[in-house]
């Protein structure tokens, strides 16, 4: 028989983690979903922003989540840079499906190698005064390590989802990949419209990094682990519906932390990818698509 | 006339690897020339899917890994020789490429990219969980005493791997330049087209990942006894799915022999670098390479040439 | 009495909700030139999809060459003899015009013979369609109407029974229209039956035999062309209410 605690304390830790997947999800439910550039380094994007965390947390102390928060403006800018060379050598081009692939798995490598290279292969944490309390209800314990960056994402998400449904650019960011022609009619531009979204996705990571080294140490190589997360989170969600990508963050953060609690930490890896090839072969539409 | 031309070729360098092994006797060479041509086979087989199809695989490191564990299970299991090990190695990684494509390809290109970054994990997992072929502690596999009539083990394995490297340039050059290979080429330009021109895009899809599972496994079964020691972080190493990107998109990926040049040319100044400098150093240039030459050069270093030599015509 | 070469039973397409055809009977005898019109919307390019096999339709069925093909991939159905051309023209761009003709020769018309056959069969095909002096030409450095030609030529290397000529004269000037409208009679005179698919009306009213009009997913009118556009309902539609 199941233990019970043992169970309850997993499907709470499952929806916290899912809530924090949903954040480093968001960027690239944007990128892939929205705007069809499949970024495979958006992992390593989170990567850098936990690195980012770690630096400024040693050495002035701030808080981590207020760090991620004050370089996403600079991420955006990046973001922004990186999407114009994605266009101009690919998008135009009509060359994104192979050469724009591996730009980005490129990308992904560099920026994993040149930590790698800076910093080596050491786990990496942030200190903050809640890192290490727990909140303990009834037999569930809460760790407010999972707790903040659950509360932060929640933010995140819903504010990002408010902003893509309620103002025009946001609108605009939705209906671009749908209907050039009719944004164009509107007299915006498709092209500065994925440059500001992409800008968007990878702002969201500098805040996603930040969580990221909150739950736990980080080191180089951990993005990629991440990447089956993101995408059986994207897939799943049915591409670009930001409300279908918050229940499959959920659904995977439950299911992942079964596993680990039943099965044991080795198979934990598996179980994104797995999701993820079971989507593709099943139901590629995803969760709430047609 | 070309034809033969290309068998003389594909003879001389055979005659040349044999007289190599009677004159050289560091071994260093044949342990560099055998990575080197490792990365060739990887190249060409990543190409006949990706520069060929136009179908980008991120998994090479998982058929790769796969061909090599294949060959220490059954070398564990049943003592099989070499050559049947390789043959197994093929057959499964085949088999693993047709499985992946049939249940993604009917998709848009970029679920099978992503298919196989998932499978690559899965399939790490499942090895590193499987108790047989050693876990996550990885297996140690005992060198044959028998080497033929080479001097040394590693000069029967650089012969081998030589032989099975001019076999997968032969089968990519007769792919490129037949109807199966018009077909595909067809398919990477425009795959809609395609089917409407009576090409049956599914099932070419199917032959060109299951040929290239199959030589990505042919490379990878040899490697346990190269190495003599494997667990599944170094089999898994994304270092060879990315080479085997990089190393293509370097030479040219349209061309069949595109990959051999990259592969020849990155995989000869990887070896430098590490020797001289450092490994990690090593891969951080390779990441670079393969980022500069698909923003500026996508055509690669043939299709620099072509437009070089087209220019000197005119 | 000549033999359908295209008969279509009640076809019936819908995307999600949307019912994008509505019941279409569509019948076309061996040989004949019949025009297909409507507005921007009316389901025209979604019937040849569905026709050619790029998308399947939900009800109804389609018989060609008395085979029922309904639900037969699109390559089979270029191999039996149903040739399309692409409103946006889609060359094979890594080719030369020839290449791209070699394509629909050994996979549709399954010619296996010997490789100077094969060119020169695909030379023909290029005289016809005058392309023969940008044989080996880069087929992406073509111009606009040519690539167009191109389009026809890799429809008619396949050697179709019947071809689906969608928009091939969209954009082009009144010579250039003049040029196409020629090849497909010179086709069809042949026994090629054609289904043109054009908003060029002088093109259509020149070109077809019968005319069948599509207004928002249904058939609306079919028979001699002076009738149809004479016709209440179908001049109502095109100019709206």
């Amino acid at each position: 028989m199941l233990s019970l605690d043992l169970f309850a304390n997993a499907i709470v830790a499952g929806v916290l983690l899912g809530g924090f997947y949903a954040a480093v999800a968001i960027g690239l439910a944007i990128a892939f979903g929205q705007l069809d550039i499949v970024n495979i380094a958006h992992p390593a994007f989170v990567i850098v922003g936990s690195y980012i965390a770690y630096i400024v947390n040693t050495h002035f102390g701030l808080d981590p989540v207020l760090i991620g928060v004050l370089v996403a403006p600079v991420f955006f800018l990046v973001g922004v840079g990186i999407y114009r060379i994605y266009y101009a050598a690919f998008e135009r081009t009509g060359q994104e499906s192979l050469s724009g692939l591996a730009f980005f798995f490129g990308l992904m490598f560099i920026i994993e190698v040149v930590l790698i290279l800076v910093y080596g292969v050491d786990y990496r944490l942030v200190r903050a005064g809640y890192i290490g309390e727990t909140i303990e209800v009834g037999f569930v314990g809460i760790p407010l390590r999972m707790l903040v960056p659950f509360v932060v994402a929640i933010t995140c998400t819903s504010a990002i989802y408010l902003y893509l449904s309620r103002t025009f650019t946001g609108r605009a960011i939705l209906a671009v990949a749908q209907d050039r022609l009719a944004l164009q009619l509107m007299g915006a531009d498709p092209v500065r419209i994925k440059q500001f979204a992409f800008g968007l996705a990878i702002a969201t990571t500098a805040i996603a990094g930040s969580l990221l080294i909150i739950i736990g140490p980080v080191e180089p190589s951990v993005g990629r682990l991440y990447i089956g997360r993101v995408f059986a989170i994207v897939v799943l969600g049915g591409m670009g519906s930001i409300s279908g990508m918050f229940i499959a963050a959920l659904i995977l953060g439950i299911v992942e932390t079964l596993v680990a609690t039943f099965m044991g930490p080795s198979w934990a890896p598996a179980v994104a990818f797995g999701l993820l090839l079971l989507t593709l072969a099943v139901r590629p539409a995803g969760l709430l698509g047609r | 006339m070309k034809i033969s031309a290309f068998w003389i070729c594909i003879a001389v360098i055979f005659l040349g690897g044999l007289a190599f092994t009677e004159v050289a006797t560091n071994e260093y060479y044949f342990t560099a020339l055998y990575v080197i041509l490792q990365a060739t086979i990887m190249a060409i087989a990543w190409n006949i899917l990706g520069g060929f199809t136009g179908y980008v695989n991120f998994g090479s490191a998982a058929f790769f890994a796969v061909g090599a564990y294949t060959a220490i299970a059954l070398d564990k299991a049943l003592g099989l020789p070499l050559p049947l090990l390789i043959v197994a190695a093929a057959v499964v990684c085949g088999l693993i490429g047709l499985g992946v494509g049939y249940l993604t390809l009917r998709l848009k290109g970029v679920y099978f990219a992503i298919a196989t970054l998932a499978m690559a994990i899965v399939l790490e997992t499942l090895v590193t969980n499987w108790t047989y072929v050693g876990g996550a502690r990885g297996a140690y596999i005992l060198t044959p005493e028998n080497h033929l009539w080479f001097d040394s083990y590693i000069q029967m394995l650089f012969m081998l791997m030589l032989v099975l490297t001019l076999g997968s340039v032969a089968i990519s050059r007769k792919l490129n330049s037949s109807r199966l290979g018009r077909g595909l080429a067809a398919i990477r330009d425009d795959e809609v087209a395609a089917e409407c021109a009576g090409v049956p895009t599914l099932r070419l899809k199917l032959i060109s990942t299951t040929v290239m599972g199959a030589m990505m496994g042919v490379a990878g079964a040899p490697y346990p006894f190269f190495v003599t020691f494997v667990d599944p972080v170094s089999a898994f190493n994304l270092f060879v799915a990315v080479n085997a990107i990089a190393m293509p998109m370097i030479g040219g990926t349209a061309h069949w022999i595109g990959p051999v040049i990259g592969a020849l040319l990155v995989g000869s100044m990887q070896e430098i670098i590490t020797v001289n400098v450092s490994s990690e150093l090593n891969v951080l240039i390779v990441g670079v390479m393969l980022v500069l030459f698909i923003s500026l050069a996508p055509q690669g270093i043939v299709g620099l040439v072509q437009k070089h030599v087209l220019r000197r015509r005119r | 009495m000549s033999s359908a070469v295209l008969q279509v039973t009640g076809l019936t397409k819908r995307f999600g909700g949307f019912v994008a055809l509505q019941g279409i009977d569509l019948h076309l005898s061996s040989g004949e030139r019949l025009g297909l019109i409507g507005p921007n919307g009316s389901g025209k390019t979604t019937l040849i999809n569905c026709v050619s096999g790029a998308l399947y339709n939900d009800e109804g069925t389609i018989v060609f060459e008395n085979e029922d093909i309904t639900r037969t991939p699109p390559h089979q159905r270029a191999r039996l003899g149903l040739a399309r051309s692409f409103q946006i023209p889609k060359p094979f761009h890594s080719m030369t015009v020839l290449e791209n003709l070699r394509v629909p020769l050994e996979y549709a018309a399954w010619s296996r013979s010997e490789h100077r056959h094969i060119v020169d069969e695909a030379m023909a095909v290029l005289e016809m369609i005058g392309l023969k002096h940008r044989a080996n030409v880069n087929s992406a450095a073509l111009t606009q109407v040519e690539m167009r030609k191109l389009e026809l030529a890799r429809a008619l290397a396949a050697k179709p029974r019947l071809l689906v000529s969608d928009e091939a004269m969209a954009g082009l000037s009144g010579s250039e229209v003049d040029e196409i409208l020629e090849i497909l009679l010179a086709l069809n005179a042949r026994g090629v039956a054609v289904i043109m698919i054009e908003h060029v009306m002088r093109a259509v009213m020149k070109f077809s035999e019968r005319i069948v009009v599509l207004v928002a997913g249904r058939k609306i009118a079919d028979g001699d062309p002076q009738a149809v556009v004479a016709n209440e309902e179908v001049i109502k539609a095109y100019l709206g209410e």
